[in-house]
């Protein structure tokens, strides 16, 4: 067996693990990146949309400061984010933009004069400044005060993340791909690395390094309409919550994107509402003003995914084999707008649906889109109950979401809090010595040996594996879907139980030799069912509604008693994690107010509980 | 009812020590709206848990899923079955280190061109975070950008003729790329530079013009746009060399 020792193992190398890593190399320590595909394939990759930073080139940027786009995402997660670590997040996301600039991104460009661009259907005019030619451009997204969004075309992830990759190689930045971490190598304490299983042999391998970073994106792949790529199935989470004493952040806070395409749930971006884009029902009727007066199509995304939701519930959606739907209408944005600044939309309508989005209407329905919890740490990315366990990225719960991240700030979060994290890894490794014990190791080893020698016996149980994880899609989206209640709640969190027990008696069909892919799902269906029973159960505890956490049976979003942060950890030998709950934020910049969208009534908190800091005094 | 679909699908299992080559047969009924990706996780499920192939994104942007459909290298995700006559056959890309069945090894070869073409901005300036960005013409960004849609899928290479005979060939996808970075104003490289990476039978003057790299492309990148106009540059470069020293440049 192979042993590969290093000062940074980045587990994961998308956007956010290979800014990590590019951190770490530029002050001169060793990394490797271990990808379960090459990395640019990373689903970093399929972000078309943009990047939110509040640099303010454009017309309809201007005014804008790092303090607006504070007040938007904290807004925009319903309160529920730590300010303290939304503020480093805008006051940084300028600096990472021009970073990648600087490294090669093709960022679309300001150009001046006047142009015409839509809204809600209607068309406005709009004049760039002289001044501002040639600088970063931007468009609009989703629940933002101004035009914040900076784009490469409809590419933005692919571009970032090829440009992100060439630094990688330029510093000799290792990445191993084809490989996936099974379990970390723990004490308790001290995080020593990971056991790794080669997705071209089979051959299991350990990964020692000073500090080990999660960054495997989110875990959308627990629900089965999801617009996730098929890797993202939360094989970071389940290692870091299998460990015992690292904690899941908000587990329950999932987003739900408006426009994922029926049936193959692929998303096409917001960048089309955001355009001009509006959303039809089955009398081929605009219903979103009725909703939301102002916002329209541009509410943020847990409030149009629910509007939506809620339409379709009154008879209004459209029939089809796949279930119901609604129709998103673009064809006035033309096929120039189209085919240039839309082409991968364009693409992703004729490809995989046989639809010309210039003369019809697209299928759409609200798609699990993303995991706003994930691995909970600390402001320097460092996760809680293992020292030198970090994470960043969808996979972690830093947290600047709260319970509804806007769009745009999640694909800039993987560079920011690449940049920001990354400096504190290089802090830490620099500060750090510690020392691998071989018996914690050969353990660790020895039972992920004997656990793929079980499951290709059939020690544990007939189970099929396939079955096992269609009856958890089955439960999850029944009961912890868009709406939720606490009846609903409670039969899928039983059912769960039974199902985590049905994955611990899987065994395979086929033989387990080499790469075998039904070995590999094996291994982490026991681990995907708890990552739901964490999304579930604590769904259930959470008897209010914040941000994309939607109680039907508690529709206040109550700030006196849950203006907090759900824990999950998983004992071993429990067939449910146990929860804890610690404050939203260490402090408040901006208190407890209304959204200003999504509707909805308050139960204040007791004033005295919030602690108001001015910005900026420290 | 839909059509009764023939897969006949090439399997191996190096791992496997009673594996050998061959195609195997599988039947199964065809779906509305069907893709490969659909028809390929169903056979999976229903018929063979051992079956090998890649699927990432599903959406053509990652381009993890490159196979030979019925002859010809092409994403499988985006591959529709109604387009398809009911006997469909499936290959692995040639060129590449097969893993399994249906699965390759692009990752090895793809970073190791990314260094062979030195794939990163060449610039001695330092990052100045408290500084505005460097202006760009937006004509230009979209340029780029043009070229920087390659999604590594790996189809270029499979159906290069050169690349088939000579295994160091670069290929169309590292040409590109090149030619990316010659175009981006950021990257102080210049045409000399380029030369010593790609102005071999490696590189360039390997290209027999055949052109299946861009027949295949699934992202429509002008390809053959590319090549010539490197190809004129660096023998223009090359000729330059034989100039006296004061007539170049």
């Amino acid at each position: 067996m192979q042993t590969f020792t290093t000062d940074l193992l980045c587990i994961g190398a998308g956007l956010a693990g290979e800014r990590v890593a590019v951190a770490a190399a530029e002050a001169g320590f060793g990394v490797i990146c271990l990808s379960l595909v090459p990395s640019r394939r990373s689903h970093s990759s399929a972000a078309q949309g943009g990047m939110q930073a509040a640099l303010g080139n454009c017309a309809k940027g201007e005014g804008d400061s790092p303090d607006v786009h504070f007040l938007d995402t904290v807004k925009g997660s319903d309160w529920g984010a730590d300010q303290e670590v939304a503020r480093i997040f805008v006051d940084n996301a300028p600096i990472a933009m021009r970073q990648m600039a600087h490294w090669g991104v093709p960022w679309n460009r300001v150009v001046p004069g006047t142009s015409t661009y839509f809204k809600g259907g209607k068309q406005f005019e709009k004049t760039e400044k002289a001044e501002n030619e040639g600088l970063i451009a931007a468009r609009d997204f989703g629940g933002t005060a101004k035009w914040r969004t900076c784009y490469a075309a409809d590419g933005t992830g692919h571009s970032v993340l090829y440009t992100l990759d060439n630094r990688a190689v330029q510093l000799g930045v290792e990445v191993h791909d084809k490989v996936e971490a099974i379990s970390l190598i723990h004490d308790g304490e001290r995080c020593m690395g990971a056991v790794i299983r080669c997705l071209k042999t089979g051959e299991l391998s350990v990964y020692l390094a000073k500090a080990t970073l999660i960054a495997t994106g989110g875990f959308g792949r627990i629900y089965r309409e999801t617009t996730n790529a098929v890797i993202n199935d939360g094989g970071g989470n389940i290692i870091a919550l299998n460990t015992g004493v690292v904690p899941l952040g908000n587990m329950e806070a999932v987003q739900f994107h408006p426009t994922g395409i029926v049936p193959t749930d692929i998303l096409i971006t917001e960048g089309c509402r955001g355009d001009g884009g509006t959303l039809l029902d089955k009398n081929e009727y605009r219903f979103m003003p009725d909703y939301e007066p102002d916002k329209a199509e541009l509410a943020s995304r847990d409030v149009v995914s629910r509007r939506m939701t809620e339409h379709m519930r009154k008879g209004l959606g459209v029939d089809s084999p796949y279930g119901t739907h609604l129709w998103l209408d673009i064809r006035h944005l033309g096929v120039k707008h189209l085919t240039t600044k839309l082409r991968e939309v364009d693409e992703i309508c004729k490809n995989f649906l046989g639809v010309d989005p210039s003369k019809d209407f697209v299928p759409v329905r609200p798609t699990q889109h993303y995991s706003m919890g994930g691995v909970r740490t600390n402001k320097d990315g460092a996760a809680y109950g293992l020292k030198g366990l970090f994470s960043a990225g969808e996979s972690a719960c830093w947290d600047m979401h709260g319970f509804n991240r806007l769009g745009g700030n999640s694909l800039a979060e993987t560079v920011v809090a690449g940049m920001v994290v990354g400096g504190k890894v290089v802090e830490f490794l620099k500060g750090y010595e510690t020392f691998f014990c071989t018996k914690t190791i050969d353990a660790a080893v020895k039972f992920e040996r004997e656990r793929i020698a079980g499951l290709i016996s059939g020690k544990y149980g007939t189970e099929s594996v396939y079955q096992v994880r269609d009856a958890m899609f089955d439960s999850i989206m029944k009961g912890a879907g868009i709406f939720r209640n606490g009846k609903d709640l409670q039969t899928c969190v039983d059912e769960l139980e039974a199902i985590h027990e049905r994955a611990g008696k899987v065994s395979l069909r086929s033989n387990g030799l080499g790469a075998n892919p039904e070995l590999a799902v094996a291994l982490k269906i026991q681990g995907m069912v708890k990552l739901a029973l964490c999304v579930a159960y604590g769904a259930l505890k959470r008897t209010e509604s914040r941000g994309s956490h939607a109680r039907e049976d508690f529709p206040e979003r109550n700030d006196r008693d849950w203006l907090n942060r759900t824990l999950a950890y998983w004992k071993e030998g429990d067939s449910l994690p146990t929860l804890k709950y610690e404050d939203a934020t260490p402090y408040f910049e901006l208190p407890p107010g209304d959204r200003g969208y999504g509707g909805g009534k308050i139960i204040p908190a007791d004033p005295a509980k919030i602690v108001v800091k001015e910005k900026n005094n420290g | 009812m839909g059509r009764r679909l023939q897969f006949n699908i090439f399997r191996h299992n190096p791992l496997d020590p009673a594996s050998t080559p061959h195609m195997q047969p599988f039947i199964m009924e065809e779906l509305p709206n069907m893709t490969l990706f659909i028809a390929l996780n169903k056979l999976r499920e229903e018929q063979d848990p051992g079956l090998q192939f890649e699927f990432c994104c599903r959406a053509a942007i990652c381009g993890a899923c490159a196979m030979v459909i019925n002859g010809k290298p092409g994403l499988a995700c985006r591959t529709k079955t109604v387009d398809l006559p009911e006997e469909i056959n499936l290959l692995p890309l040639p060129f590449f280190k097969l893993v399994g069945d249906l699965t390759v090894d692009t990752g090895t070869w793809f970073r190791d061109m990314a260094k062979r073409v030195r794939s990163w901005v060449h610039t001695d300036k330092d990052f100045d975070p408290k500084a505005q960005e460097e202006r760009m013409d937006n004509a230009l960004a979209d340029e780029i950008y043009e070229l920087d849609r390659c999604v590594e899928c790996g189809c270029c290479v499979a159906a290069c003729g050169t690349a088939l005979m000579r295994p160091d060939f670069l290929g169309a996808v590292a040409l590109n790329r090149v030619a990316r970075f010659m175009i981006d104003p950021r990257d102080q490289r210049t045409d000399c530079d380029y030369f010593s990476v790609i102005g071999s039978d490696e590189g360039i003057f390997g290209c027999m013009g055949l052109l299946g790299c861009e027949d295949v492309c699934p992202k429509q990148i002008p390809l053959q746009d590319q090549l010539g106009m490197i190809r004129r540059k660096l023998a223009l470069a090359a000729a330059k060399n034989f100039l006296p020293r004061f007539m170049r440049s």
